[in-house]
């Protein structure tokens, strides 16, 4: 173990050395591509920065020479405007989200869970071809359902209801395939154990499948929760009414309302952000887990 | 057969049944729906639906607007594959410099862009390309002494803006992708290849680049299939509308339009076909393209 690590130490020296590389580009190249991320990361930072400062500046300051990044006289006005709902019902849309992403999220998990669980710890006759249809429905693009989907919710007299978002929503064959990834390392031992002592199938489930499952469960719940919070295209097609519609709704009504009231489209925009920075910052590994596993769209 | 065994028999068709009753309701129905629907003309719900056998699929090659929306969105597609993709890449590979330090910050930071809703990057960005007031005309063009861009209002421009956007967005969590992949890479290999005599470049070319190539696929794939579910940034960012002479008309638009503004289903219904169609073209066609059919 010792010489082989000597040796990948030799190697490692040799490997340096044999690039023939002179001290001095060596150097110009580190401090390139310190100089690049650098930039990268003002680009990426500074339009957010420019939301939150320019959120606390009277339109007046929004629109002057010269721009100037924090606020010369700093107001709260747009915010006050913005809560009291004289132009849009804000809180009540700040409202409608979170009930819509809450309950999106938990009945998806709830469902997925179930379905993960039969697949990944049951052997039955029609297993593959039924786990194979799950991932081929995948493959359908969702602007296929929109019209008929939305017909659909016209004929149960759904428009304009929460459950017209979060019941379609809640099907999601990606979170099935996730979470029978996760559920497959469930000991079957361990469930045997469970039955012998009397415990029915659905208890295995709620008793031993979902607790075991709790890392792929959280990824998977900032990934619904996420998707639902920001979702646009589906939420503006069923949704009729300003006290109905969820923030990303509102927020574009809102721009097409005043052409000219900057300030406040920003504020709302950041308090539409300030819930997901808030979960990022204390969930950063599921957010990062969940949207590298390839199920973004966009 | 006792209750034990018969409840472990029926156990796993009761927990997988959800979805396939969810899905039956709410995609597998509206699929097929969509598909009878494309068939007819209709206009307005509960009007009368008249039978126009492929009409609508007819009228998709002689309509404009139709096509021009197929070509906007290539365009964007174009952009996300030889702009986007190449960028992330460079990003992943100085992301994964060992001498790097704060690694785990820049990760964060350039992932942060893909938790906003489209609308609200829609709403900054509305700032960025303000032709006035705008942070890039006057922080980036105004000190290298170029005169403003007029960047959503000239349709030459509007594409590129959008382009911008996507760079802004999707840079960060497609390099996240190629850094799983670099990591995958044994370092000895490329060792292997240096004491041979090779140079870093002749690494990147012949060791690092075919090595990545499953995750290019899949990052290109994702990249297409995201040009055409590209809604809310275009559409907002061009003040829910098309932009100047439709030159932000996007597939996605042009159905929302088609289907909710002018109510016509039953040729919003062949449009999303025809998208289905495409994707699925594209998908074939990627996975073809970097052998993966060769191997099978």
């Amino acid at each position: 173990m010792i010489t082989l690590r000597k040796e990948r130490a030799l190697v490692g020296r040799e490997f340096s050395s044999r690039l023939h590389i002179p001290k001095l580009f060596e150097m110009s190249l580190r401090i390139a591509i310190y100089l690049l991320l650098a930039a990268a990361g003002v680009a990426t930072a500074m339009p957010f920065i420019w939301m939150i400062t320019s959120s606390f500046k009277l339109n007046a300051e929004i629109y002057s020479y010269p721009l100037t990044l924090l606020p010369r006289n700093g107001t709260l006005l747009n915010y006050i405007r913005l809560l009291n709902g004289s132009d849009i019902p804000f809180i009540r849309q700040f409202g409608n989200s979170t009930i819509i992403a809450i309950s999106e999220t938990s009945l998806a998990l709830f469902i997925c869970s179930l379905v993960g669980f039969g697949f990944a710890v049951y052997d039955f006759r029609l297993k593959p071809p039924l786990f194979v249809f799950v991932l081929a429905t995948m493959m359908i693009p969702s602007q296929v359902t929109l019209v008929p989907l939305f017909l659909l919710m016209h004929t149960f007299g759904w428009l304009d209801t929460y459950q017209a978002i979060v019941i379609p929503g809640a099907i999601n064959a990606f979170g099935v395939f996730f979470l029978r990834q996760t559920m497959l390392f469930i000991p079957r031992e361990l469930l045997d154990a469970g039955r012998m002592d009397g415990c029915s199938e659905f208890g295995l489930y709620w008793r031993v499948g979902l607790p075991l499952s709790g890392a792929g469960l959280s990824v998977l719940a900032v990934l619904f929760f996420l998707g639902s919070w920001n979702n646009y295209l589906w939420p503006v097609i069923v949704l009729r009414t300003m006290t109905k519609f969820t923030i990303p709704v509102g927020l574009a009504t809102l721009i097409g309302l005043y052409k000219q009231e900057w300030g406040m489209v920003l504020a709302g925009a950041f308090l539409a952000t300030l819930p997901i920075f808030i979960l990022f910052m204390l969930g950063r590994k599921q957010f990062v887990a969940g949207l590298t596993s390839g199920a973004v769209k966009g | 057969m006792n209750w034990g065994k018969f409840q472990r028999k029926v156990a796993p068709y009761v927990f997988i049944s959800p979805f396939f009753i969810g899905y039956a309701v709410f995609s597998a129905y509206p699929v097929l729906h969509a598909f009878y629907l494309s068939f007819f003309k209709q206009t307005g719900i509960g009007t009368r639906k008249a039978f126009i056998a492929l009409g609508n699929y007819g009228k998709l090659f002689q309509d404009d607007r139709f096509l021009h929306s197929v070509l906007v969105t290539t365009y964007y597609a174009a952009g996300s594959v030889f702009v986007i993709v190449p960028l992330a890449l460079l990003l992943a590979l100085v992301l994964s410099a060992k001498f790097l330090k704060l690694k785990g910050f820049f990760r964060l930071l350039f992932f942060v862009p893909l938790l906003t809703s489209s609308v609200v990057v829609a709403i900054i960005f509305s700032l960025v390309f303000n032709e006035r007031y705008g942070l890039l005309n006057n922080w980036l063009l105004a000190p290298l002494g170029l005169s403003p861009v007029r960047w959503l209002l000239d349709p030459r421009w509007v594409m590129p803006s959008i382009i911008f956007v996507g760079i802004w967005r999707w840079t960060g969590i497609n390099s996240l992708y190629f850094l799983a992949g670099l990591q995958g890479i044994p370092d000895e290999l490329k060792e292997a290849a240096v004491i041979d005599g090779a140079s870093r470049w002749q690494v990147f070319r012949h060791i690092t680049l075919p090595l990545l190539r499953p995750v290019t696929l899949f990052v290109v794939v994702l990249a297409i299939i995201g040009s055409y579910n590209l809604f809310g940034e275009p559409y907002v960012l061009l003040g829910q509308e098309t932009g100047p002479s439709d030159s932000g008309l996007f597939m996605t638009i042009y159905l929302y339009l088609t289907g909710f503004r002018f109510l016509n289903f039953g040729y919003a219904a062949a449009i999303a076909y025809a998208m289905m169609v495409i994707i699925l073209v594209w998908s074939l066609l990627q996975l073809r393209l970097f052998g993966v059919f060769r191997e099978a």
